[in-house]
């Protein structure tokens, strides 16, 4: 137990130069264009010095617009490091039949199906999801902010610090190899001695630190902080899926976080929760992360109907049809998402019964879902459909998602399930809800609310090209797969013996180009769309003819959002203030009460972010200095009381004025 | 005279053509359980397709007539509830969910890998004298022991059936989880280690293919596959015969602790013999010598509990208890050597 003392094992741990991938030239090259990509940044923004603007105005800002849009930026930027690994994925089977092995050795291969899972889940669906609910809820129910602002964020901060951990282990060892849950025993001390698995937990358990706090902040700022009149009835969708979606995170995230910390715990001091030996049991693992896990997978496709129901209704310029079935649906999901997670593992060995149950209980969600798209369905019936952007995510949506919806109650099925279970088919299964529900909800939101965040709208041209060629894309990438699983092959491999079915491979990496294409013209969308924001100008703050209370200040809003709390009569309350001839109050402003920047939300999870590196090199001395700096930091904190100000009246009057010129200049 | 829609739709027929050039094992099947599976997944889709070709054709329809340029299409803007419809939108799903829960319920009962098979295929039901032939299904870092306790042989990555006999395998794993698949057999079931799960399935007419791992299990997991054959009862018999007189040595504890070290891409491999509890100490996890099984182990714990509880009602029990746990009569403690490998 006691061995010697040893001051460089106490300081770096495991880590080694052993652990820097010098050997794997993907990898060199990568970080030579991350670094040198990095140094471009950092010189220009010392050039122009910006440091300090992104500091103030942004880093430590706690405006919840402000926190959106970064969490949206991360997701973007994760999304691109997400999708090379699909890439990689994608041309090493079309390439690795027979006697060629591709360019991937399993070691790479298994740390890149790995990483992708983990990013693209949350990394890049999560950060993007909280985005948009936090920049787009408060707005919705007439709030000046969240309920806890320097909660929100430190959890954004929390969620970042999660997200570098896992970019580190590309330079500074290595990723996990065990698939994005991690099941022991193969995740165990013994199967996986590296620090992969390390990376995993920890990125996630800081990470998930970041997802619970926000989800805690956005349930209160929802139930504490609608306007006067806004009762729940009248709440916009999109808020309500908010709702549900950030009650799933509260009461799911900790099973998550208690889950791996178990596995942590097997794995530094050898407890014996999911080993094979002494009573430890993986089952317990499997059906705890699962217990998460689908709860997760509603998490993320809530909002995205959310989205699809504001879009629906603005665009068909009608009232959305059924808004209480479409209440109750979102909530009988919310519910049943918790029913259902057996059905992950029916080839697991539980008996007829249990698996009959929890096969039952999945159909039975695709009734409220099934619902869901009726409901839009019959508020294009008898409404006036303008093609935008968003409207035309939605259509795309509604057609890809009921396929995907369809092949999900064939795998719901137990007996099915027993052939199909890890078989491509499923693979294009949750591709095509995970793609054709949330990514494209999320494309949709991005292009709706564009204009709200920035001023101005996107461009059609190159979103249209994107559209296209995701659309189009996803089914040359996902029809294959779905055929591959009637022919028995299995998901996760590096390399096959048939040369039968190399074709099929081969379409599916053209489909998989032309996703990459469509992520090409959406970078142009948004390059274009800056460089003419001056033409593409939204001057008015309700660029579509909107609906919900967003929509009636200004673009971007100003940071107290709305002069006067607004008061609400109907749902669709700006379409209802509208009809009504709504009069924008232009004198009497008064002096609004707001919070205060803050440090502490970048610089704790900065600390803790070096705590978990530590953890995950043994480095104890680093984890021993950082844990006491983040208690002393965190309590320091607490003794800051001024943390909120008064923007003066004049202010709100110039500001307002200056929105009353700019729409008298354009009637 | 081909009909003009039809013609319109030929475009697609290379698209056909490629498909039945696939060998879509899993939708046809030559074991009785996967073509039952099979034939799920088809009743399935159909019940499926009953509501989703009308939603389809109503969203192109909807999204073509209503768009903002057609004027002529009637416009209801604050038109927004009807009960009606309502109860179609929630009606026709349920309708159709709850045929499919009655589908789920009955052949998840009747598909069940632990249920003993009352058929052999459609309309031949088992006769009475059959007795299903039992092999026990091993997972290894990264191959397949496959052993056939009535014929006293094992294989390495070779499973051999007889065709038209119930089958009834043992599935269990040694260091992590993988799943048994053969898609001309039956459905998958895990293997994982310290746990079994039974498959009963039969194989209908003589085949060569191929099972596999069907569960990521690490670095050798996309060479962990194995040669599958049906074969007549005769042919099966022989290849025993010739298993037993190859003179593949017995697979005993030692040989199978060699053969437990990780490989990949292992060479098929027979055994004359195998040990008659190798299974079960696989199972176990007591291969090794000087290590508990973990059967006894739980049995002790068991007993373990049972006093303790009764002791914390008796005071002298208690004590005799406390005193048998310092002798170390009770708990039985494992061997070191399998915590740390």
């Amino acid at each position: 137990m006691h061995e010697q003392f040893d001051l460089a094992k106490l300081i770096f741990g495991r880590l080694s130069w052993e652990a820097i991938p010098y050997h794997e030239p993907i990898l060199i090259g990568t970080f030579i264009m991350v670094a040198l990509g990095g140094l471009v940044g950092f010189a220009l923004l010392t050039k122009f010095k910006l440091w300090g603007y992104l500091w103030k105005e942004w880093f430590t800002s706690i405006d919840h617009k402000k926190i959106g849009i970064m969490y949206m930026v991360l997701g973007l930027v994760m999304f691109l490091r997400g999708f090379a690994d699909a890439l990689m994925m994608r041309a090493q089977q079309a390439f690795s039949f027979g006697d060629s092995h591709g360019f991937l050795p399993p070691h790479h291969y298994d740390q890149v199906f790995t990483a992708h899972g983990v990013i693209m889940i949350f990394f890049v669906a999560m950060p993007f999801v909280t985005g948009l609910m936090n920049y787009v809820v408060p707005l919705q129910i007439g709030a000046r902010d969240v309920a806890f602002p320097f909660l929100n964020n430190f959890s954004f901060w929390m969620t970042t610090a999660g997200a570098i951990l896992v970019m580190a282990s590309l330079f500074v060892g290595e990723f996990a190899r065990t698939g994005w849950l991690a099941f022991p025993p193969l995740s165990g001390i013994l199967a996986s001695p590296d620090v992969g698995v390390d990376y995993y937990i920890w990125s996630l358990q800081v990470a998930g630190v970041g997802t619970l706090l926000s989800g805690v902040n956005l349930v209160v700022t929802i139930v504490k902080m609608r306007a006067p009149g806004m009762d729940l009835m009248k709440m916009p969708v999109f808020t309500w899926t908010a709702l549900c979606t950030n009650i799933l995170i509260v009461m799911a995230f900790p099973i998550l976080t208690a889950t791996l910390a178990m596995l942590g715990l097997d794995r530094l001091f050898d407890t014996h929760f999911f080993t094979n030996e002494l009573g430890g049991n993986a089952m317990m693992y499997v059906n705890l992360i699962w217990i998460w896990g689908h709860p997760e997978v509603y998490i993320l496709i809530l909002p995205a109907f959310g989205i699809y129901s504001e879009v629906v209704a603005t665009f068909c310029n009608k009232r959305l049809f059924g808004y209480t079935s479409m209440v109750y649906a979102t909530v009988v999901i919310m519910v049943l998402s918790y029913l259902v997670w057996l059905h992950h593992f029916f080839t697991m060995g539980s008996g007829a019964s249990v698996n009959s149950f929890f096969g039952i209980t999945t159909m039975i969600i695709s009734i409220p879902t099934g619902a869901k798209i009726f409901n839009w369905l019959f508020t294009m019936y008898k409404g006036r459909i303008r093609y935008e952007l968003p409207m035309m995510w939605t259509v795309s949506f509604m057609i890809t998602f009921i396929i995907g919806g369809m092949t999900g109650v064939m795998l719901a099925v137990p007996s099915a399930d027993f052939v199909l279970h890890n078989s491509l088919f499923l693979i294009a299964h949750f591709h095509n809800v995970i793609i054709g529900g949330v990514l494209f909800g999320l494309f949709a939101g991005v292009n709706y609310w564009w204009p709200k965040m920035f001023g101005f709208k996107l461009d059609r041209k190159w979103g249209v090209y994107s559209f296209w060629l995701w659309s189009i894309g996803f089914w040359v990438a996902f029809t294959p797969p779905y055929i591959l699983g009637f022919m028995g092959v299995t998901r996760r491999m590096s390399h096959f013996d048939d040369p039968s079915i190399h074709y099929l491979f081969q379409i599916s990496l053209v489909g998989t180009l032309m996703i990459a294409a469509g992520i090409g013209c959406l970078i142009m969308q948004i390059i274009v769309s800056i460089m003419n924001r001056k033409a593409l100008a939204d001057v008015t703050g309700d660029p579509w003819n909107g609906r919900t209370l967003e929509w009636s200040t200004s673009s971007p809003p100003p940071d107290y959002n709305f002069a006067f709390t607004p008061v609400v009569h109907d749902n669709d309350s700006w379409a209802d203030m509208k009809k009504n001839g709504y009069l924008r109050p232009l004198k009497d402003f008064v002096a609004i009460h707001m919070p205060k920047n803050t440090w502490a939300g970048p610089v704790i999870p900065g600390i803790t972010f070096l705590m978990a590196f530590g953890i995950i090199w043994h480095m104890w001395l680093l984890v021993g200095v950082t844990f006491v700096a983040m208690l002393a930091v965190a309590i320091y904190h607490t003794f800051d009381y001024k943390r909120d100000f008064y923007i003066p009246a004049d202010e709100v009057t110039r500001t307002e004025e200056e929105r009353t010129r700019l729409l008298e200049a354009h009637v | 005279m081909i009909p003009k829609t039809l013609r319109r739709g030929m475009f697609l027929s290379p698209l056909l053509a490629l498909l039945s050039g696939c060998n879509t094992v899993v939708m046809n099947p030559s074991g009785d359980i996967a073509k039952q599976e099979a034939q799920l997944i088809i009743v399935s889709v159909i019940l499926m397709l009953l509501i989703i070709v009308p939603v389809m054709f109503l969203i192109i329809w909807f999204a073509y007539k209503y768009r903002a340029s057609n004027k002529e299409a009637a416009y209801e803007p604050d038109w927004d509830h009807s009960t009606k419809l309502e109860l179609v939108i929630w009606g026709a799903p349920l309708l159709i969910i709850i045929v499919l829960g009655l589908v789920t319920w009955i052949s998840t009962h009747k598909l069940d890998p632990y249920r003993p098979l009352d058929r052999i295929a459609e309309g031949r039901p088992i006769p009475a004298s059959a007795k299903p032939l039992v092999i026990q299904a091993v997972a290894m870092d990264w191959k397949w022991l496959f052993i056939y306790p009535e014929q006293g042989i094992a294989t390495v990555n070779e499973l051999v059936v007889p065709v038209d006999v119930p089958l009834r395998f043992k599935v269990s794993a040694t260091s992590v989880m993988n799943a048994f698949y053969v898609p001309e057999l039956a459905g998958m079931v895990y293997g994982m280690p310290g746990m079994e799960i039974t498959l009963n399935a039969v194989q209908n007419k003589p085949v060569t293919s191929v099972g596999f791992s069907s569960n990521y299990s690490g670095a050798g997991y996309s060479d962990m596959r194995f040669g599958y054959r049906g074969v007549a009862q005769g042919d099966f018999d022989a290849w025993v015969q010739s298993a037993k007189a190859a003179g593949g040595g017995k697979l005993d504890r030692a040989n199978y602790l060699t053969l437990e070290k990780p490989s990949i891409k292992e060479p098929v491999r027979r055994y004359a013999a195998v040990d008659d509890d190798l299974y079960y100490r696989i199972l176990n996890r007591c291969v090794t010598d000087g290590v508990v099984c973990q059967d006894k182990m739980m049995n002790d714990d068991a007993k373990k509990a049972r006093e303790m509880a009764v002791a914390r009602y008796s005071p002298q029990q208690a004590a005799t208890t406390r005193l048998a746990q310092a002798n170390g009569e009770v708990c039985t403690t494992p061997n070191d050597s399998v915590k740390k490998k």
